[in-house]
């Protein structure tokens, strides 16, 4: 696609730096600190989940933890406490692994179940903007902000974990890293092998929440106004 | 709007901020709750000394390279079906948006918060061609219904209350429920719901850009900026030609920094890095993507003295920790960056002409650099404006007297001026016989010619914030 008024500009630019245009060959320096590598390094699985479900109460998030047998339950509670009537859940392979897609055909017997299907198109949107819950798989998870990392496509859309009340991230233990950290050097890592990076990457920390008025969390905005983490053992 | 605000003079806007009570408490709060998130993150992450020098590297080099990451970054949105317009002005940049929204037709454009935005002026612009624009964040939204300027960089509506917000609601929007900040979100959320869904072209700034795969990332809360970019079939990024990190590794560093210097907090609910149009069988995410990158005058900055000006994240660190900011408030500022970064930058961005004033509007205590999360030397650079200004303009000290006085009202309890740092105490050692200071430096000078102030006191900023506080809480229960 097109790009305007690149040269001029950025010839001014380097003009008022002093110094020829730079076009290649600038090279990151190493940087004389490297204090994010420091953060948790050397924890456990067990102790960075604990981390994990520390930072939840801060961010006014509900996290259970179980076993893979026991994953099925865990969601039909948590849909319950919801009073959820519609669920839109993204179209991921891990569904199949985790047994799941029998059991959303189960659930689609008293609860309505979508599962996000690119060949819909917009009507996804709509669906997602009428339901009551939202269900994704976390792609890395980051212990120290309690947040979930979602690698949103064609089969996992931004709208599932944006546009209903309640949003329920199922969190397989081993995606838990320490922090922001390890997330941004396997996108780096990715960049540099020339993958593709994800259109939209969202890291995301608990409900929507705002302190626009006086100064007072109002937890649920726009986003969500719930949420629930479902730690699950791996396979 | 442009950068500047309005046409009250430097003393009116003084007066009024130092009028409005509810302001001067709301204000005063804010910054104690700020301040507060901010030294236990940054407690809490340890080694905050290590991370600060982290960002000031990374955004060194940043600048140093600025055209290099440029053009990497508009040659990754342009692979990624995105177009890219730098605009050297203000009119350049709302030109070009406008011929995108024209070519759309579009009526209805929804936003998410963005000084940028503000800078150039973009919302009178719009609108003056007839199409709606609907600003997203809950703050900005308060403000838009009642046409009132932002006050603060990370809570605009800081200076309104529960109750102006639910009249603003009520005669505006028909609102008919409490005075409840959930009742009033809940109502603001159904509100803007609509507006997402229907809106042609969705517009929001940016925090960082990564030019190593062309994404734009947004630090956000409230959810509003992901609506902006996910439902809108045409959307626009706005972005200050600095706000740029090379990899994803560096915007970590810079986020990390930004959520726990501005809100105290690990990461805010949402950060969000959208790259381009949609791809193929995608269903959220624009069809039609554009980037706007603007330099309207930060290219000057370049190469100056001023450069590391441009490190700025919009933290609002130093905002909240400035003892003048605590007393006049943001509007007296008149401009969009308020507090000592907006004293910096903004004569930088808008000439001397009309904002002399502003580097005055600092007691030279320090705690701003101290406080900022890139190392920005904030008050050395607001003495080098005030040498300028009066060099260039030749104006004697007898001037810089006059444009203390409406310095010296605020500061006219020596309590207001008691929150002096260990910093100031060291600058001020030469001119401090016994406890009283005689002919400071700076505004000082203006000072001391008009009262004897005592010296600050032995104790740190921290030190005393923290003290403060604990009196504070004391008195918010009796
Ligand atoms: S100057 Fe520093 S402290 Fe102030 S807003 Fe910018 S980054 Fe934050």
């Amino acid at each position: 696609m097109a790009i305007h008024n690149q040269d001029a500009f950025l010839s001014n630019v380097a003009a008022h730096l002093g110094r020829p245009r730079r076009i290649s060959g600038v090279k990151r320096p190493s940087w004389s600190v490297r204090p994010q590598d420091r953060v948790f390094a050397g924890y456990s699985k067990e102790e960075l989940l604990a981390v994990l479900k520390k930072q939840c109460q801060a961010i006014h998030t509900d996290v259970v933890e179980v076993q893979q047998s026991e994953l099925a339950e865990a969601l039909t509670d948590t849909i319950k406490r919801y009073r959820g009537k519609t669920v839109v859940v993204a179209n991921d392979k891990r569904n199949a692994l985790y047994g799941l897609d029998q059991f959303y055909e189960q659930l689609n017997k008293e609860v309505d179940v979508h599962i996000w299907d690119a060949q819909l198109g917009k009507e996804n949107q709509t669906i997602a903007e009428r339901a009551d819950i939202g269900i994704s798989f976390s792609d890395i998870t980051l212990a120290e902000s309690a947040t979930v990392t979602l690698f949103n496509d064609k089969h996992h859309g931004r709208s599932i974990s944006l546009l209903p009340k309640s949003f329920i991230a199922i969190i397989p233990k081993s995606t838990i890293v320490p922090r922001l950290t390890q997330a941004a050097q396997q996108l780096h890592a990715s960049v540099e092998k020339g993958e593709r990076v994800p259109s939209c990457v969202s890291f995301v920390s608990g409900p929507s929440n705002s302190a626009d008025i006086e100064m007072n969390l109002i937890v649920g905005v726009h986003g969500p106004i719930q949420a629930t983490y479902i730690v699950v053992g791996d396979k | 709007m442009s950068i500047k605000l309005g046409d009250l003079s430097y003393q009116q806007r003084i007066e009024k901020g130092i009028e409005n009570d509810f302001m001067r408490e709301a204000v005063s709060s804010a910054q104690g709750r700020f301040r507060n998130g901010r030294l236990t993150q940054a407690e809490e992450l340890g080694d905050w000394e290590d991370w600060r020098q982290l960002g000031s590297e990374i955004r060194t080099h940043t600048l140093e390279n600025i055209d290099y990451y440029l053009q990497q970054l508009s040659e990754q949105v342009s692979k990624r079906g995105g177009n890219v317009f730098f605009a050297t002005t203000a009119e350049e940049a709302n030109a070009y948006i406008e011929k995108v929204i024209k070519q759309k037709n579009g009526k209805k454009i929804v936003k998410s918060k963005s000084m940028v935005t503000e800078e150039i002026g973009l919302n009178q612009h719009l609108e003056k061609l007839g199409a709606e624009v609907v600003e997203s964040d809950l703050g900005e939204w308060i403000l838009q219904l009642d046409e009132d300027p932002p006050s603060h960089i990370v809570t605009p509506a800081l200076h309104k209350n529960k109750e102006q917000i639910r009249k603003t609601f009520a005669e505006k929007r028909g609102y008919d429920q409490s005075d409840s900040p959930e009742e009033l979100a809940a109502f603001a959320r159904e509100q803007l719901r609509k507006d997402f869904l229907s809106a042609d072209v969705g517009i929001t700034g940016c925090n960082f850009a990564i030019a190593e795969s062309g994404a734009i990332t947004l630090v956000t809360n409230e959810g509003n900026a992901r609506m902006v970019t996910a439902l809108p079939e045409t959307q626009i990024t706005v972005m200050g030609m600095e706000r740029i990190a090379p990899t994803w590794e560096d915007m970590e560093v810079l986020v990390s920094l930004l959520t726990r210097a501005a809100v105290g907090q690990k990461l805010t609910s949402y950060v969000t890095s959208y790259t381009g149009a949609r791809l193929e069988g995608e269903i959220d995410g624009p069809d039609d993507y554009h980037l706007v990158i603007v330099d309207n005058g930060r290219s000057k900055i370049l190469g100056t003295e001023f450069q590391s000006a441009l490190h700025c994240i919009r933290c609002a660190a130093c905002i909240n920790v400035c003892p003048v900011y605590r007393h006049v408030g943001g509007h007296a500022y008149n401009s969009i960056y308020p507090g000592p970064i907006g004293a910096v930058l903004t004569p930088l961005l808008d000439g001397y002409d009309d904002h002399k004033e502003l580097p005055y509007a600092s007691s030279l205590c320090a705690a701003c650099t101290e406080a900022c999360p890139v190392k920005i030397p904030l008050h050395e650079q607001l003495i080098r404006h005030r040498q300028i200004i009066v060099e260039q303009e030749k104006k004697s000290p007898i001037m810089e007297k006059i444009m203390m006085k409406g310095f010296a009202q605020w500061a006219s309890t020596p309590a207001a001026y008691k929150l002096s740092t260990k910093l100031a105490r060291t600058a001020l050692k030469p001119w401090t016989k016994d406890e009283t200071i005689k002919n400071g430096p700076g505004p000082l000078k203006g000072w001391t010619d008009v009262r004897d102030f005592p010296a600050p006191a032995k104790q740190s900023f921290r030190a005393w914030w923290k003290e403060r506080q604990k009196g504070e809480v004391r008195n918010g229960n009796s």
